[in-house]
């Protein structure tokens, strides 16, 4: 007997193998809109699997992943609508400038361009809207693979490490666009070591077992 | 349709941006043609008659070496899975991309024939008809060479795996390629030889983008 649909991102039993090896199984997890889903654990213990599994890269070895009740592998371009992925390399271009990037990825996810200035300013980017992506730092990278989640949106935010080489002023941005997106009913799903401001975030600590 | 277009522009522009890797290809073409020129000797005759199969060899080859980065590039650097998690249809893209190369790399090339089909003492009839046949003959070895490049990304020797499995693809498409044009040479009619060109673009073109795509899909998990 089927259970009453949950609102948003549902996990039952899932479970993923890579290389012949189990990194985890009968893993259930469950993210309402407004949620923060903080994934923890140890490295390897499956939090960048895991999210490319909830993005539908990775497929589960077994369990089923749901969005609103609904088999999210029934629909797959359904699911790639809502997802927005940043994973641990930042798919900048080196001649590319950092207003063709937003462009470009606001073309690609099929949204019109006109959130991409204010996607920038919100990473504090604007003054670097023009700047090929080769003169930038790593931060500065990070910050405009951050952006596009501004420049696109999308319900469920994926997020791999997000803080990795921010400063602290970048961290407070992001936790902004979380707030931000938390408001206005987004789920976002994160594994980081840093502290997120946003409160009222739940944590799912893998490889506890 | 218009994040295809898009990903056509920026792959396009990407290409301008860094115009060494076009120009590379080009020199590649000229000077393998160059070689075999010096290789068999000045006697027009001897290099007239093999002067086709030339032409079409080296192109080939150049075509070849330009697909090592298609796909790679962007698995190098996240771009991938941000293609394969767009709402477009994957297929969709790999074509956009397969395009941009087209135009990028391959275009340029049926360019300069006419340059190396001149040192190479081509027959005057055989030009026109190796132009059709270049036309007609490089979207089928950048299509069936990116589902080659689509099944290399990952694999450590990425280039020699590559050749492996793309040039046995080219065989067909050389054939007739080289056919079309002996057969204006010696004044008869190229176009069965072309018609086959074009069937086997349509060919690759309706099965390319699926082969490449699934190819992704699995390089991304």
């Amino acid at each position: 007997m089927e259970s009453t649909p949950t609102a948003g991102l549902e996990g039952r039993a899932l479970a993923c193998r890579r290389g012949g090896r189990t990194v985890f199984r009968a893993l259930d997890l469950a993210a309402a809109p407004g949620d923060l889903l903080v994934l923890r654990g140890a490295n390897g213990t499956g939090k960048s699997s895991l999210l490319r599994l909830l993005a539908g890269l990775l497929a589960p070895s077994d369990g089923r992943l749901a969005w609103d009740g609904e088999a999210v592998d029934e629909d797959p371009a359904a699911h790639r609508r809502r997802v927005a992925y940043v994973g641990h390399n930042d798919a900048l271009k080196p001649t590319l400038t950092l207003a063709e990037h937003m462009r470009f990825h606001a073309a690609l996810r099929a949204v019109p361009g006109d959130a991409c200035a204010a996607a920038l300013d919100a990473f504090g980017l604007g003054a670097l809207a023009g700047v090929p992506a080769r003169f930038l730092s790593q931060g500065q990278r990070r910050r405009a693979a951050l952006a596009r989640l501004v420049a696109a949106p999308a319900a469920l935010w994926l997020l791999d490490e997000p803080t990795n080489g921010l400063d602290a002023a970048s961290v407070e941005a992001l936790a902004r666009a979380v707030a931000r997106h938390r408001a206005s009913g987004g789920i976002v799903v994160a594994a980081t070591h840093l502290e997120f401001a946003g409160a009222s975030a739940r944590t799912l600590t893998l490889g506890a077992a | 349709m218009s994040a295809a277009l898009a990903l056509v522009a920026r792959d396009v522009r990407l290409a301008l941006r860094t115009p060494a890797e076009t120009l590379t290809i080009l020199a590649f073409f000229v000077i393998a043609a160059t070689l075999f020129a010096f290789g068999i000797g000045p006697e027009p005759q001897a290099l007239a008659r093999v002067a086709t199969g030339i032409v079409w060899v080296v192109a080939l080859l150049a075509c070849l070496i330009s697909l090592d980065r298609l796909f790679q590039a962007e698995a190098d650097d996240g771009s991938l899975d941000q293609l394969v998690l767009a709402p477009a249809p994957l297929e969709l893209l790999v074509l956009a991309k397969c395009l941009a190369q087209w135009l990028t790399t391959a275009l340029p090339l049926v360019v300069v024939s006419p340059l190396v089909a001149t040192m190479l003492q081509l027959s005057p009839h055989g030009y026109a008809t190796l132009l059709a046949s270049l036309l007609l003959g490089t979207p089928s070895l950048t299509l069936f060479g990116a589902v080659g490049a689509a099944l290399a990304v990952g694999a450590r020797k990425g280039g020699a795996l590559l050749a492996l499995i793309v040039l046995p693809l080219y065989v067909p498409v050389l054939i007739f390629a080289v056919a079309a044009v002996e057969a204006s040479i010696a004044g008869l009619s190229p176009r069965p030889h072309l018609f086959l060109l074009a069937g086997l673009a349509v060919f690759a073109l309706t099965l390319a983008p699926f082969a490449a795509s699934a190819a992704l899909r699995q390089a991304s998990e």
